[in-house]
């Protein structure tokens, strides 16, 4: 027999578009309920009140101008990250070298921010700096790319041994080339600094956020633009989504890969402007923090879309701030917890909601 | 629960005299609307070679399904050397020594022969597997049944049908002694098709039962004791090979007389006729293997060139290597006499090349995609301005081609996925049919769709050759075949066997030369 | 420095390596994708020093590191096997879940964020006292692991049934073995092997610092794709990475070879080997997949 007609779980056409939406939405949704219940288990195992404890975390990161400005400031590095991870997934492949690729980005950029002479204008300097922290944070997503592509080297391994292979050069390099003696950082740059938000409104005083939110936001823009609107970008999902179908129709899964992780290291390399230029105004080893790792999160909460992903950067970032704001009551340390919790439940939920779903419509059908 | 108590091999002995090895009686198994047994019975002696055969969908590997434990049957009565074992599992079935052996292979490529054939019922000493009485024991069952292995060569190692051996040795390891084949030569060359009748004639001298599911008259012939014919679910004819002829078997499996022409027409025309030219195409799959062995053909303008032949005879290969999507090791293909060989998918498909593919959930569509996006797949860059796709244009598409090609329900953002099959076929048909293109290959274009579909599809492409098209059908349906095609090519092992004018052309001659039959040369 | 002082080095440097790459291979070989290894081998040196400080013996801190590692081993089985969680994601949740855990329970336990109090190690150190005092059983452990899983791989029933899982479910399926049960042993077993590193790093230390896996997980990991997913030649590649980083030890201050060119070695020699560059490195042909 050769029917290949239509499984009865198929959804009928009219509750088709509903049930793509379930299938995206449900998932974080059950996950963050999860998290919030293990959450509750560990403030109480602290001996605090859960209801406090969560007051206190919304009053020190959106109740006060320097707390949501150090938000704004973790937002931003998460958006990047999240962003260079959801575009990868889109094309089927899994970044896991954000880490390297933000550092890679803030060292490129701080390198042509010492290059350039003092009294070059901001307007020159800052996408000149922009430029090198994408080429930067590109070419090291490139390897990957290329390796796949050509040899069918699975690329997270790549980009993990690359993560260790990256930061190891970088850390000799301003080590031995340019850091200021007795720190771990390069000297100051003086041009091509990012305003502050602080400039413009004085109460984020202190608060590290500044316009690269701004720029964050823009590559979430034409991130959308480019997986939805451009050739390019259709031919990216395709690959992502069904690889022989996409060869059927005239695109080599390979060019899309080295494609896809080199947009998603340069993405995740522009990240790293928001430390070097907007708040330190150095390299300095070890400023990406996890938050490479952290992009995964964001990623995979944000369904891979560039407005759930900033969403979901707010979320985490609020999240990593909280941290310290909850830390009288209960150990900073539980907001990793949490966080962690939030990855696993979204990992297991998201085949599971399918299931569930599917299963649903077949009683009802 | 896998651990057979009989690790050792039991002997390839045969029932007590007399008892059949296998009666079934009555067996009725349906699959929704679809009744694939409907009251079929099988005789099988105790040391017989017993050959079931049938054309496609006739319900044979259902019933051996159902004697194998993999389906329960609605209806009828299962025994095994007298034993009423109705609705047994798979389990039960291995313990009481009937062994399948599946079309696909189930081995693991990186472990040995002998690994491969102990795994589930190992051999041990102490903790350990004692991997020497593994290679003993299965060195030992290889010599005495004469399935000669390399037993500690890894699986990856083998050739086909050595692959095949090992299957049976996996069998006649967990002590069968009732053997079922499903279309074992499929996948064998001529010299291992004698190799392994040599095997199955020396096991049925042990005493053992071999059932072989096939559909090939000659093997029939050449290989068994007596035959059971199934057409449309029902057993309905018995024969003793002895005493009947080819042609007989082949009237009992259709249902009338069978008669091969004695002509054929030519695959190739004259220079310059072509919309399509192939000559002396060749592709090898990742093993190495032939599957299209130096084909040539032309496809005019105006005409329907339809391929029969059982699947997997290098169908699925061609049609790749034509559109570009599986490498040709030899051979030129042209498109309006421009040589496209080597050449991408894109720069094909711009010479005027569309491809209904085989299998639209894998290939012809992307699913999650909606109908619109769909509808430029293949044709994106068609449908871009420096690089941006403009959405105007492909809304106007997909509102065109919805209307004229009648896909329902008509909204275009729906995703494919939730359309039904017939319509998920007819976003393809609209997008390959629906554009300016010259030569059209179609592969199975109407599988899996409802009637309406089909009787739509098949007027499609009807006018396409109406409009000048050159039109090269593959389908396994041989009503399709014969209901459009202008010349009805057969592929047989790789090759074009025979070439027939839609007039020349029948089922029952089809069928025949799909089944391995040679044309007389006698005109 | 003497020849046996530096072997010793390198033997003391490998065994995380060993315990957590002889788990690995386990649950790689079955087909689970091992990115946890950091977070079993953290939850093992967290498990053992709560224990250890609790009853004031290594011997019961052992205990509960291999306890700790063969919980997070299941989490993580349930995640992949149970529920077909992508298995890469939930290798790098656990981690990051284990480092949070630590650090939480470090506060809860101990009210420190960075360490725990001093804890008992083993006594004595056999032949070698004097090279490898204080590690009692932990480093014959550690050379017995390998030797061990190789012997579970490839000579016994379950390791025959444990690579045919991994590299061809259906076929191991249809002749009755039980895959989803094979993976779930692997895969708690790679936890509990893994967690004995950690515990031989906080026994060693006497105490728990906050991370102090420092990466070793991925180190491991490296080593089993170096080594082709053969317990042996990881096993090997540990041993060579451990002397790899013995002599970035050596050399400090000498300033011949920047240290962190000689610490990437295990890291590009997997990527080398990825590539396919030196021989070809066949990863069992189901991992990763969720069936």
């Amino acid at each position: 027999m050769t029917t290949t007609a239509l499984p009865a779980s198929e959804p009928r056409p009219r509750g088709a578009v509903r049930a793509a939406l379930e299938e995206t939405l449900l998932p974080p949704v059950v996950a963050l309920l999860i998290a919030l219940v293990i959450g509750d288990l560990l403030i109480l195992a602290f001996g605090q009140s859960p209801a406090a404890v969560y007051r206190l975390l919304l009053e020190g990161t959106w109740g006060n101008a320097y707390g949501l400005g150090q938000v704004l400031y973790k937002t931003t590095t998460l958006t990047f990250t999240g962003l260079a991870v959801a575009i990868g997934l889109r094309a089927g492949v899994f970044n896991i070298g954000a880490e390297s690729q933000l550092a890679a980005g803030g060292c490129a950029a701080a390198l042509v921010g010492l290059a350039l002479p003092a009294g070059v204008p901001g307007l020159l300097a800052v996408p000149l700096c922009i430029a090198a922290a994408a080429l930067g944070g590109g070419a090291v997503g490139a390897v990957p790319g290329v390796l796949k592509a050509k040899f069918g080297a699975h690329e997270v391994i790549v980009t993990i041994m690359l993560n260790f292979v990256v930061l190891a050069l970088l850390n000799w390099f301003v080590a031995s080339k340019l850091h200021v003696p007795e720190t771990l950082h390069t000297p100051e740059i003086h041009t091509g600094a990012v305003p502050r938000l602080s400039d413009a409104a004085a109460a984020f005083h202190g608060s590290a956020a500044n316009a690269t939110l701004a720029v964050a936001l823009l590559a979430a823009v034409a991130m959308g633009f480019y997986l939805f609107r451009t050739r390019r970008g259709y031919e990216l999902r395709a690959v992502g989504l069904q690889p022989d179908a996409a060869e059927y129709g005239g695109v080599s899964a390979g060019g899309v890969w080295i494609r896809a992780l080199m947009l998603s290291g340069a993405i995740a390399g522009v990240g790293g402007i928001n430390y070097v230029l907007g708040y330190k105004h150095y390299y300095e080893e070890g400023f990406a923090g996890g938050a490479g790792f952290l992009g995964i999160a964001v990623a995979l909460v944000g369904r891979n879309h560039p407005g759930g992903v900033v969403l979901a950067a707010l979320l985490f970032a609020t999240l990593s701030q909280g941290g310290l704001a909850i830390h009288a009551l209960v150990p900073k340390q539980m907001v990793e917890v949490f966080q962690a919790v939030v990855i696993l439940a979204v990992a297991v939920s998201v085949p599971e909601v399918r299931r569930v779903l599917l299963s649903a419509r077949r009683v009802q059908a | 629960m896998s651990d057979l108590s009989n690790a050792t091999p039991a002997p390839l002995g045969g029932a007590a005299s007399g008892t059949p090895a296998v009666e079934m009686d009555g067996i009725v198994k349906t699959f929704g609307p679809v009744t694939a047994n409907a009251g079929a019975t099988l005789s099988v002696g105790a040391g017989e070679i017993h050959a079931l055969v049938g054309e496609n969908g006739a319900g044979k590997s259902t019933l051996m399904r159902v004697l194998g434990g993999g389906f329960a049957p609605d209806a009828g009565t299962v025994r095994v050397l007298g034993r009423d074992v109705t609705g047994w599992s798979t389990q039960d079935a291995i313990r009481a020594g009937v062994g399948i052996v599946h079309q696909h292979f189930m081995l693991v490529p990186t472990l040995t022969v002998a690994e491969n054939v102990v795994l589930g019922s190992e051999p041990r000493r102490g903790l350990q597997l004692d991997g020497r009485r593994a290679l003993d024991e299965v060195r030992a069952l290889s010599e005495r049944s004469g399935l000669r292995v390399p037993a500690d060569r890894t699986v990856a190692e083998l050739s086909v049908g050595e692959a095949q051996r090992v299957e049976i040795l996996k069998t006649l390891y967990r002590g069968a002694r009732i053997l079922v084949l499903d279309e074992p030569t499929a996948v064998l060359s001529p010299p291992e098709v004698e190799e392994l009748w040599t095997v199955l004639r020396r096991m049925r001298g042990e005493g053992a039962t071999i059932v072989i599911i096939t559909h090939k008259l000659d093997e029939v012939m050449a290989i068994s004791d007596r035959i059971t014919v199934m057409r449309h679910g029902r057993t309905v004819e018995r024969l003793a090979t002895a005493d009947t002829t080819p042609t007989e078997i082949a009237r009992a499996m259709v249902g009338r007389d069978v008669v091969l022409p004695s002509f054929t027409s030519d695959a190739v025309k004259a220079a310059g006729e072509g919309a399509l030219q192939v000559r002396d195409l060749t592709v090898r799959d990742a093993r190495g293997v032939t599957v299209v062995d130096s084909v040539s053909f032309d496809v005019a303008p105006g005409e329907i060139l339809g391929i029969a032949g059982v699947e997997g005879n290098g169908q699925t290969e061609l049609l790749e290597a034509l559109a570009g999507l599986r490498a040709a090791v030899g051979g030129v293909v042209r498109i309006d006499g421009r040589d496209v060989g080597g050449t991408s998918v894109r720069r094909r498909a711009d010479a005027g090349l569309s491809h209904i593919p085989e299998d639209r959930h894998r290939r012809g569509l992307i699913l999650d995609y909606s109908v619109a996006d769909n509808l430029v797949l293949g044709q994106q860059h068609h449908f871009a301005r420096r690089g941006v796709m403009d959405r105007a244009a492909v809304a106007r598409n997909a509102a065109e081609k919805v209307a004229a090609f009648d896909i329902r329900p008509p909204s275009a953002a729906l995703p494919a996925r939730a359309l039904s099959g017939g319509n998920q076929q007819k976003i393809v048909i609209a997008r390959e049919m629906g554009r300016d293109f010259r030569v059209l290959l179609a592969a199975q274009p109407t599988r899996g769709v409802d009637v309406g579909a089909i009787e739509f599809i098949h007027g499609q492409l009807r006018e396409a050759r109406a409009a000048g098209k050159a039109v090269l059908l593959v389908s396994a349906d041989l009503q399709e075949v014969l209901a459009l095609a202008d010349r009805v090519a057969v592929m047989y092992g790789g090759r074009f066997v025979a070439v027939l004018p839609r007039a020349a052309a029948s089922e029952e001659v089809l069928g025949r030369y799909m089944t391995g039959a040679q044309p007389r040369n006698d005109a | 420095m003497s020849v046996i002082a530096l072997l010793a080095q390198v033997l003391r440097i490998a065994v995380p390596y060993l315990f957590a790459a002889g788990g690995g291979v386990l649950a790689e070989r079955s087909g689970i994708v091992s990115l946890g290894l950091e977070g079993f081998m953290l939850s093992g040196a967290f498990c053992a020093a709560v224990g250890d400080y609790y009853s004031g013996s290594a011997w019961v801190g052992l205990l509960c590191g291999i306890l700790g590692g063969l919980l997070f081993g299941l989490l993580h089985a349930v995640a992949t096997i149970r529920y077909r969680a992508d298995q890469v994601v939930v290798g790098i949740a656990i981690n990051l879940l284990v480092i949070g855990l630590t650090r939480f329970f470090l506060r809860l336990a101990f009210d420190s964020s960075s360490n725990s109090p001093r804890i008992a190690g083993f006594e004595g150190g056999g032949p070698l006292s004097g090279w490898l005092a204080g590690a009692g059983p932990m480093i014959p452990l550690g050379l017995l692991v390998i030797p061990a899983v190789a012997w579970l791989v490839y000579r016994t029933p379950f390791g025959l049934r444990l690579r045919a899982v991994g590299e061809h479910p259906a076929a191991a399926d249809s002749l009755g073995v039980p895959v989803a049960r094979v993976r779930y042993v692997a895969v708690a077993l790679s936890g509990a092997l893994a967690a004995m590193g950690g515990v031989y790093l906080a026994l060693d230390q006497h105490q728990f610092t906050d991370q102090m896996t420092a990466g070793r997980g991925y180190i491991a990991l490296a080593a089993i794709i170096f080594g082709r997913w053969n317990p042996l030649r990881a096993g090997v590649a540990c041993l060579l990475f451990a002397g790899a980083e013995t002599l970035q030890i050596q050399m400090q201050g000498t300033q011949a070879i920047p240290s962190q060119f000689v610490s990437m070695i295990p890291y590009l020699l997997t990527i080398v080997a990825l590539a396919g560059v030196v021989g070809r490195a066949n990863p069992p042909a189901a991992l990763g997949k969720a069936e």
